[in-house]
């Protein structure tokens, strides 16, 4: 396999799995002050992510800088010409960030209120503006001869993107509610039952909407060819799913379907878009590849042989957290946050 | 209004905010570990609340740090975006590395260590605070790797069509020169910012007669003889560091210095005021000889000043200005070694005074002792300032101009970077204001820290 290939694999694994990591801890950013009625509730609910969500924001920051790192030009166009939707992204990120640790550290109900909608907004504002992300990616965007985006804010929320934004929004919310209902008891386990279980068909719903109309807006089927494969296939079966296994009480099962469910859509897309980076909306010469937007070949030779020792070792460890980790929490734990 | 001015303002912004939290994260997380160390070998539970007490203070700096770190890395394809064609080959791999080696290993044992007090044996927690710890400091050792590259490129060469330079040789780029002399600087920086911190709110709790004496005292000790060898390494690795700027840098030596004439033997700036337009001298006080000796150890030797580099750089890179802001330059050169200087008395005092077992303090030593946390703040600040400042008018030295490097206007507007300077602004005046409150609460709480 040639090392561009290699690291467009690599690249996507990374925004994979901060989708499906992330997607979670976003998730139950989403849902707390809902399911979180009063103080000791809402100490529960962040605690369930609080020795994981950290560990699981670098899989965005690894991947910006994979990015970079095997493609530049792929890295400054779109984060140049995704400027405004970016600015809000880190502004939200910043807040949910810095709202975990700070809230628990004053009593004063409005400090806690005032963090506490910080990490809803925080969570809810980057859960939609992935999709929206991505859909223009795969959509294309208007990009000139010399890479550069050419297009403003607005060219940027077509109504594709906000369905896809509002499907990756309730997908987020769903895999965020199905891992509480994992890891947590009582009447919180019930409340987040009940949130999946009505969430899940609006997010199902929304999810073929974007299906469709991936097919009008996207030559995405196109490139994917008559027989998809299985993973696009699974990704839709797993998120039909997941009612069936809520029913069944069957959570740890749930919560792997909406993670597959997120893992192969994303995958689905990345699949789409090779060999392409970025698609240009203006002409099809003018969209970014993984050939004309790498680094050159010895400087992915030495990423190579560096992600093949280091990635195995972070899976390691990052595996043994969420093994030391996995009890439930309750209202009556010992609350770090 | 100038893209330029404002991507650059953008950045000097996130980067100087930014950079108040790393050094005291490298600094407090190598003192936490050492104090939970000591609980694990001693048992003595004193320590045990030494350790829940600054690693309170240092979580909370920590988390501003750490959201405030996002910002820098996607800022260079946000303004930057030229830069980061023209240098992704070689600057985005470090970079990359950082966060695969250091970013992960940092953020999976803090929360392994916050969460898993009572889960895990006491050793293990213990060793998660020190790959915490590592995790921070490798972290900025791969930044430095970056920004060396920025300062002397090495291990590279240019595109054939001249778009990008592209590597050639990674460990030249790991063993530059630059790296190694940076490195050292910038972790004892970061331990004497830690130490001060501790020296500070201890001395306050003393003063203040507030109970948990003992402990506060252990603090005293611990933290003084922290900063002092903090502040002995930082002293010696910057002098190490401008003898080698002298070489790769010279412009930036002779704008911290206001050297405008080539001398041999070179006279040391006092203090200067200066006319950049006409560059000479309108006022100034200098020692002989005692920058040639800083320069080369001996009160002999050549240190070139800024006309003559001005018209050697011409020659080499064509016509243009090559001259810094030598206001900048200079004035943040002498904050940073006027604070450090003012560290190294102030923590030989504290020397003097924990090695008597004296821990009254008259009200203006302690206000001395408390009020100096201060300097490493500006010393780290005004170092960086002098860093990148003092490199300009280049991005990389020697290959990309600063100007060449933004983002085209036709992409990102002024509009968009006016909104972005104030969003960030206001921002981060906020977490300023939260953070500096939660610390001085905690800090003023002491060992039994209620919620």
């Amino acid at each position: 396999m040639e090392l561009q290939t290699l690291w467009f694999i690599l690249v996507a694994v990374l925004f994979t799995g901060f989708f499906f990591l992330e997607g979670f801890d976003f998730g139950v950013g989403i849902l707390l002050p809902f399911i979180g009625r009063e103080d000791q509730e809402r100490r529960a609910l962040i605690n369930t992510i609080g020795p994981f969500w950290d560990g699981n924001e670098v899989w965005l920051v690894t991947a910006g800088g994979a990015m970079f790192a095997a493609f530049p030009h792929w890295y400054a166009t779109l984060f140049s010409g995704f400027y405004p939707a970016l600015l809000l992204m880190l502004a939200a990120i910043i807040f949910r960030g810095v709202a975990f640790e700070f809230r628990s550290k004053h009593k004063h109900p409005a400090w806690r209120n005032f963090w506490d909608w910080s990490i809803f907004v925080g969570s809810a504002v980057p859960a939609l503006l992935w999709g929206v992300a991505l859909a223009n990616i795969i959509r294309g965007v208007p990009i000139d001869a010399s890479m550069n985006y050419a297009g403003g804010f607005l060219n940027l929320l077509n109504p594709y993107a906000l369905a896809c934004g509002i499907a990756s929004l309730l997908i987020f919310t769903l895999h965020g509610a199905v891992f509480l209902t994992l890891k947590t008891n009582g009447e919180i386990r019930e409340r987040s039952m009940r949130a999946a279980k009505s969430v899940w068909l609006p997010a199902v719903a929304l999810s073929f909407v974007f299906m469709f109309y991936t097919y009008v807006e996207t030559d995405l089927y196109l490139h994917l060819g008559i027989n998809p494969g299985i993973i696009p296939v699974f990704s839709v079966l797993a998120l039909l799913s997941v009612k069936v296994l809520l029913d069944k009480n069957a959570s740890g099962w749930a919560f792997a379907m909406t993670g597959i469910a997120i893992a192969f859509s994303s995958a689905t897309i990345f699949m789409g878009l090779y060999p392409r980076v970025l698609v240009s909306s203006l002409n099809p010469d003018w969209s970014l590849t993984i050939q004309n937007a790498s680094s050159s070949p010895y400087t992915l030779g030495i990423m190579s042989m560096v992600a093949l020792i280091f990635v195995p070792l972070v899976l390691l460890y990052q595996g043994w957290s969420y093994w030391v980790f996995r009890q439930r929490v309750t209202t009556d734990s010992h609350h770090e946050y | 209004m100038d893209i330029l001015f404002l991507a650059r303002l953008q950045f000097a912004l996130t980067s100087v905010f930014h950079f108040f939290f790393v050094p005291l994260t490298l600094g407090l997380s190598i003192f936490t570990a050492i104090l939970e160390t000591a609980w694990v070998r001693t048992g003595n539970e004193k320590y045990l609340k030494l350790v829940q007490f600054w690693g309170r203070l240092f979580l909370i700096n920590f988390a501003v740090g750490v959201v405030t770190g996002i910002v820098m890395e996607f800022q260079f394809g946000m303004n930057w975006s030229e830069y980061s064609r023209f240098v992704g080959d070689i600057f985005g791999v470090p970079l990359a590395i950082e966060a695969l080696l250091a970013f992960f290993m940092e953020s999976t044992f803090l929360g392994i260590w916050i969460f898993g007090r009572d889960r895990l044996p006491k050793a293990v927690h213990a060793a998660s605070i020190w790959l915490v710890a590592l995790g921070s400091n490798l972290s900025a050792l791969w930044i430095l790797v970056a920004n060396s590259f920025m300062q002397a490129p090495v291990g590279f060469r240019m595109a054939a069509d001249g778009s990008r330079a592209e590597m050639t040789d990674f460990a030249a780029l790991l063993f530059n020169p630059n790296v190694w002399k940076q490195f050292p600087h910038v972790l004892a920086g970061g331990i004497v910012t830690g130490g001060f911190l501790v020296i500070a709110i201890s001395v306050w709790h003393l003063m203040k007669g507030t109970k948990d004496r003992e402990a506060f005292i252990t603090s005293m000790k611990f933290g003084t003889i922290y900063a002092f060898i903090g502040t002995i390494f930082v002293t010696m690795a910057g002098h190490t560091q401008m003898q080698h700027i002298m070489k790769t840098q010279p412009m930036k030596v002779a704008a911290a210095e206001a050297l405008w004439e080539t001398e041999n033997p070179a006279s040391f700036s006092l203090f200067t005021i200066g006319n950049e337009e006409k560059l000479e001298d309108v006022f100034s006080i200098r020692i002989p000889r005692l920058l040639s000796f800083l320069a080369y150890n001996s009160f002999e030797g050549e240190v070139k000043g800024i006309r003559d580099l001005q018209a050697e750089y011409e020659t080499k890179y064509g016509t243009g200005n090559y001259i810094p802001s030598i206001i900048t330059a200079y004035w943040s050169f002498r904050l940073m070694v006027g604070a450090g200087t003012l560290m190294l008395f102030v923590s030989l005092l504290g020397l003097w005074k924990v090695s008597r077992d004296d821990y009254r303090f008259s009200p203006f030593i302690g206000a001395l002792f408390f009020w100096s946390m201060l300097l490493p703040w500006i010393a780290n600040s005004t170092g960086w300032i002098l860093a990148e400042m003092g490199r300009q008018p280049w991005i990389v030295f020697g290959l990309l101009k600063t100007e060449q490097a933004v983002t085209p206007a036709s992409v990102v507007s002024s509009g968009e970077l006016i909104l972005s300077i104030t969003l960030f602004t206001l921002l981060y005046l906020m977490l300023a204001a939260a953070d500096l409150f939660l610390i001085r609460k905690y800090a003023a709480l002491g060992l039994e820290a209620a919620e």
